[in-house]
């Protein structure tokens, strides 16, 4: 007898654990629910932006001044190269994966993602891979000092042994974003609801869409050159060893075939964010729905060919030149589309200022910046003066802090009432915003003058001419960084507690998500929706 | 036409032209007829992107002031125009078209290097340059000459910091000068900002460019790729002489080899003091040697091996000449047989076998290298 009540309590536990989070540590690991996992991934990103950004502040602490100071160069080299490896891999992808388990079930109408292990999965060994990375920098010899971009032979012949460890958590990320990807297609493919037509997807879910294509696109070629460096350095191959008939060149059209659509990968995601911010606080519908659509997918298919502008100096023939010249050129094209229609949505909007409006105006503004310093980059012969010195470092900052990091922002303050059912501290956020706004540029817009002037990139000591301004980013940089543990509090607060709010939380706001109580149900559309 | 229209006008052309035209701030103009067309170019752009800014934000800013919630304003219904949208795919469209024709020719005219004066073959290897003037007999190493003093902040730095070296790069003006890039072991990245000439030193590959220099003068530049820990710390310093300066310089440069050769010669007859040897040594180790196996002889720790208590350097002389002539192929350790005189040969590795508490005794002389360094040529 005993043994079939335990059983009916087994059962009646397991069904209690349906519809109510399990208590303690358990919850987390074992979690199948799409916000549980959304918001591991948010957390988890959260805190590689303030290692990565520590990291920023050694760089910035040892370029205040000319001469050595802090730190020695080969030291400098590795928090650079983790530096960027955690920024890109660990925070901004993670939060755009956390927003897409998040907010894509809620806008489409699903009651969960379509694979809520392999989600579970692709979640749980990703702090793994930073562990690792992180750990190889405490062992002799130090982490991966070659740049996020290891172009061998720097890291094949020319590395340290703990080069493996690199190879290793670069893997376990790249299984990690295949799995996510392979989630949302599946998501968006089969559990919209009845009556919710591709054209009628939100922008959020259709970039993230486009998105997941592109990560299954190219993660594998990232895998394949990490393994090519692997067996390089560890194995006696040589395929970017001239001595054994290899190309050091080949490395690098492998990795930009990976690493140009992986900044696409890094941007559309956000322009889907601001194209539900915008239409939200203007009042108004989103202006060209279509175009957009289209725009984001020609941006997805040109990204394949114009991976060797990164490439212009190693020597190509002049008709490779001309072309990558031209196919980048052509990208600034449907960028332009989505900047018009963002204005035009505002145009004779009613327009109101909430903290997320104010991320999603500076985004547009500096993410436009950003992209006309890349339209410049793409004029090959411009592109020889401007390659591997600080414009450039100004450039993807431009695109990727007051871009894909500002998105991140807004749209974490646009839905963090949706997530915790409480109104965040506004009068902090609005000073997060503003004392980020003043710094982030006083921190990237001098770094176009250094690097104009001459300065090169990836060097830990710099001629005189260039100390003035190097200062001025150092101050700007510390203050940037000290503004986004502001962001940490009204996080933490929210979370905790504050003002209730309803279920629509912005009153011009439009979507699935705005239909379900606020905090969001553990469970939604366990029947799902019907679309007029 | 009063004080306020030329105020304006100060305002508006004048000073931005002086602004920009400093080197602290913009891109240089440079001494070569590319890096001028490079120059144009990069104000064409530039100047283009400002104009499509303005509008584009000059509309944002007006609808965010005048279509404001708290003024009352009431949501307009629109939310597409085919007509509008074909507008703005088009113009952008036109305008990239119109940069780039010019850039185009720029392009191509940077891309010949035929028809050169005089070819220079440029090799990076960590962390120095090596320029050979082709046909010339002529070639040596480069490498920065800012004392360690200046980097770690012991004495006042000099105005070049950074940007001097021991040997530079002499060149003609008004030559058409190519040069070929390759490089020894990593990718290095060779770049003067006023000749608007940046190239990869590809190792095992062989890279093309050229340049035009219209003004005597010393042009300053650094490497560009990441090459691993001093590639902060590998500048470029070329210096353009008039075509008969140039030319003296070359027969000097010539003859200074010819004399060298013939010092060497009288080397081998003789033996040095210790003393000669140890002070010559320091200075050639901290020069040639200090940066990957640090000044105190104890390395970095899983990259770079101490050579303080090393058994190679405390081991058996052959091995230890053999490792400093040939290098360890596959690693970070250079070849220095071309690099350095048998007298610097000697005298560093006489250094490290009694310096740092290395008291081996031992006397290295020229002849023992010129021994060894015979014994691998008949081997071969
Ligand atoms: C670019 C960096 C670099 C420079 C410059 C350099 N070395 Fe080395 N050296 C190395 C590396 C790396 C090794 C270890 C090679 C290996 O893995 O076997 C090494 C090994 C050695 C060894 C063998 C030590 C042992 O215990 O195995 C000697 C001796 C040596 N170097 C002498 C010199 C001398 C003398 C100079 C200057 C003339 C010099 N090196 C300059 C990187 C360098
Ligand atoms: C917190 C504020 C930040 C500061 C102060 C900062 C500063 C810097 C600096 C100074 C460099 C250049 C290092 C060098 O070339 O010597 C750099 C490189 C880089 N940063 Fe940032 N950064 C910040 C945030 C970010 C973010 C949010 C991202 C990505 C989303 C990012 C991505 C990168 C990448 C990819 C590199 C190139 C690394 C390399 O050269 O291999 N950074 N950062
Ligand atoms: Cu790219
Ligand atoms: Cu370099």
């Amino acid at each position: 007898m005993s043994s079939v009540t335990e059983q009916q309590h087994d059962q009646a536990a397991h069904h209690d654990g349906h519809h109510h989070p399990a208590k303690g540590f358990k919850r987390w690991l074992y979690t199948t629910n799409h916000k549980d996992i959304g918001s591991l991934y948010l957390i988890f990103s959260l805190t590689m932006f303030l290692i990565g950004g520590a990291m920023a502040m050694v760089i910035r602490a040892e370029l205040f001044q000319p001469g050595l100071q802090l730190v020695e160069p080969h030291f400098f080299n590795q928090m650079t190269t983790v530096h960027g490896l955690i920024m890109v891999f660990g925070a901004v992808m993670p939060a755009f994966t956390g927003l897409a388990n998040w907010m894509v079930p809620l806008m489409i109408g699903a009651p969960d993602m379509a694979l809520p292990r392999m989600n579970n999965w692709s979640f749980w060994i990703l702090p793994f891979a930073f562990i690792i990375l992180l750990a190889s920098l405490f062992m002799p010899g130090g982490g991966p000092a070659f740049g996020w971009t290891f172009y061998a032979p720097l890291s094949t012949t020319y590395s340290n042994d703990n080069t493996a460890l690199f190879v290793f958590a670069v893997h376990i990320m790249g299984i990690s974003s295949i799995m996510g990807a392979i989630n949302v297609i599946v998501t968006i493919v089969n559990l919209r609801a009845p009556g919710m037509t591709w054209m009628k997807l939100p922008l959020f879910v259709w970039t993230w869409l486009i998105t997941a294509f592109l990560l299954i696109a190219v993660m594998p070629v990232l895998a394949g050159a990490v393994t090519m460096v692997l067996t390089d350095k560890y194995f006696a191959t040589s395929f970017f060893d001239a001595a054994g008939g290899g190309d050091p060149v080949m490395f690098q059209h492998i990795f930009w075939f990976f690493g140009h659509p992986e900044v696409y990968i890094m941007i559309l995601p956000a322009f889907g964010i601001i194209s539900t911010i915008v239409p939200t606080f203007s009042r108004k519908k989103l202006f060209g729905y279509a175009s957009m659509v289209y725009a984001t997918s020609s941006i997805a298919l040109l990204s394949f060919i114009v991976w060797a502008h990164h490439m212009f100096t190693t020597g190509m023939p002049v008709a490779g030149e001309l072309f990558f010249m031209y196919a980048t050129m052509l990208i600034s094209v449907p960028t332009g589309v989505k900047v018009f229609n963002w204005v035009a949505t505002m145009w004779r909007g009613s327009i109101s200022f909430e903290v997320p409006m104010l991320f999603s105006i500076a985004f547009i503004v500096l993410f436009t910046l950003g992209g006309f310093s890349g339209l410049m980059l793409a004029i090959t012969p411009a592109d020889f003066q401007y390659h591997d010195t600080y414009f450039v470092v100004a450039h993807f900052h431009y695109v990727l802090v007051t871009g894909a990091i500002f998105s991140i922002m807004a749209g974490a303050y646009y839905w963090l009432p949706k997530w915790t059912g409480n109104m965040f501290n506004i009068t902090l956020a609005k000073w997060h915003f503003w004392l980020s706004l003043v710094s982030v540029n006083v921190l990237f817009f001098p770094m176009h003058f250094v690097g104009l002037a001459g300065m090169p990139r990836r060097i830990p000591d710099y001629a005189l001419q260039f100390a003035d301004f190097n200062a001025i980013i150092s101050i700007g940089g510390f203050a940037f960084g000290l503004s986004q543990l502001l962001f940490v509090v009204v996080v933490f607060k929210c979370a905790r507690g504050g003002d209730k709010v309803p279920a629509k939380v912005w009153d011009g706001a439009e979507g699935l998500e705005w239909e379900v109580a606020s905090p969001a149900p553990y469970h939604t559309f366990e029947t799902p929706p019907e679309i007029k | 036409m009063g004080k306020l229209s030329s105020t304006l006008w100060l305002i508006l052309f004048v000073l931005p032209q002086q602004v920009l035209a400093n080197n602290q701030f913009n891109m240089r103009k440079g001494v070569t007829d590319i890096s001028n067309d490079v120059y144009q170019l990069h104000m064409t752009i530039f100047i283009i992107c400002c104009v499509i800014g303005v509008i584009v934000f000059a509309a944002m800013f007006w609808a965010l002031i005048h279509h404001r919630k708290s003024k009352g304003a009431k949501p307009a219904q629109f939310h597409e125009s085919t007509k509008v949208e074909i507008l703005w795919t088009a113009i952008p469209f036109v305008i990239l078209i119109a940069m780039a024709v010019p850039a185009t020719k720029t392009l191509i005219s940077m891309e010949d290097a035929s028809k050169a004066d005089l070819t220079i073959k440029i090799t990076g290897s960590q962390w120095k340059w090596h320029y050979e003037y082709m046909g010339e007999d002529v070639a040596f190493y480069s490498i920065l000459s800012t004392p360690q003093e200046q980097i770690t902040n012991q004495v006042d730095k000099s105005s070049t910091y950074l940007l001097e070296v021991d040997k530079p790069l002499v060149l003609p003006i008004n030559q058409k000068v190519r040069f070929l890039m390759t490089s020894d072991d990593v990718i290095h990245s060779w770049w003067v900002p006023d000749f608007a000439v940046k190239k990869d030193a590809n190792p095992g590959f062989i890279n093309e460019t050229w340049t035009k220099i219209n003004e005597e003068g010393i042009y300053r530049g650094q490497c560009a790729e990441l090459c691993g820990k001093d590639h902060g710390f590998m500048p470029v310093v070329v210096e353009a002489k008039s075509e008969q300066a140039f030319a003296n310089w070359l027969s000097e440069a010539k003859q200074a080899k010819a004399n060298a050769a013939i010092a060497d010669a009288a080397l081998l007859d003789q033996i040095l003091p210790k003393e000669e040897l140890m002070t010559l040594g320091e200075q050639v180790y901290m020069a040639s040697c200090a940066a990957c196996h640090q000044p105190t002889g104890m390395g970095l720790p899983g990259v770079f091996p101490a050579l303080k208590g090393s058994p190679v350097v405390l081991g058996d002389i052959k091995d230890h000449i053999d490792v400093v002539l040939h290098g360890r192929p596959g690693t970070a350790m250079q070849a220095f047989d071309k690099q350095l005189s048998i007298k610097q040969l000697a005298a560093v590795i006489t250094y490290k076998r009694n310096a740092w508490g290395n008291d081996t005794g031992d006397v290295i002389q020229p002849s023992q290298i010129q021994a060894a360094i015979d014994a691998t040529s008949e081997a071969k």
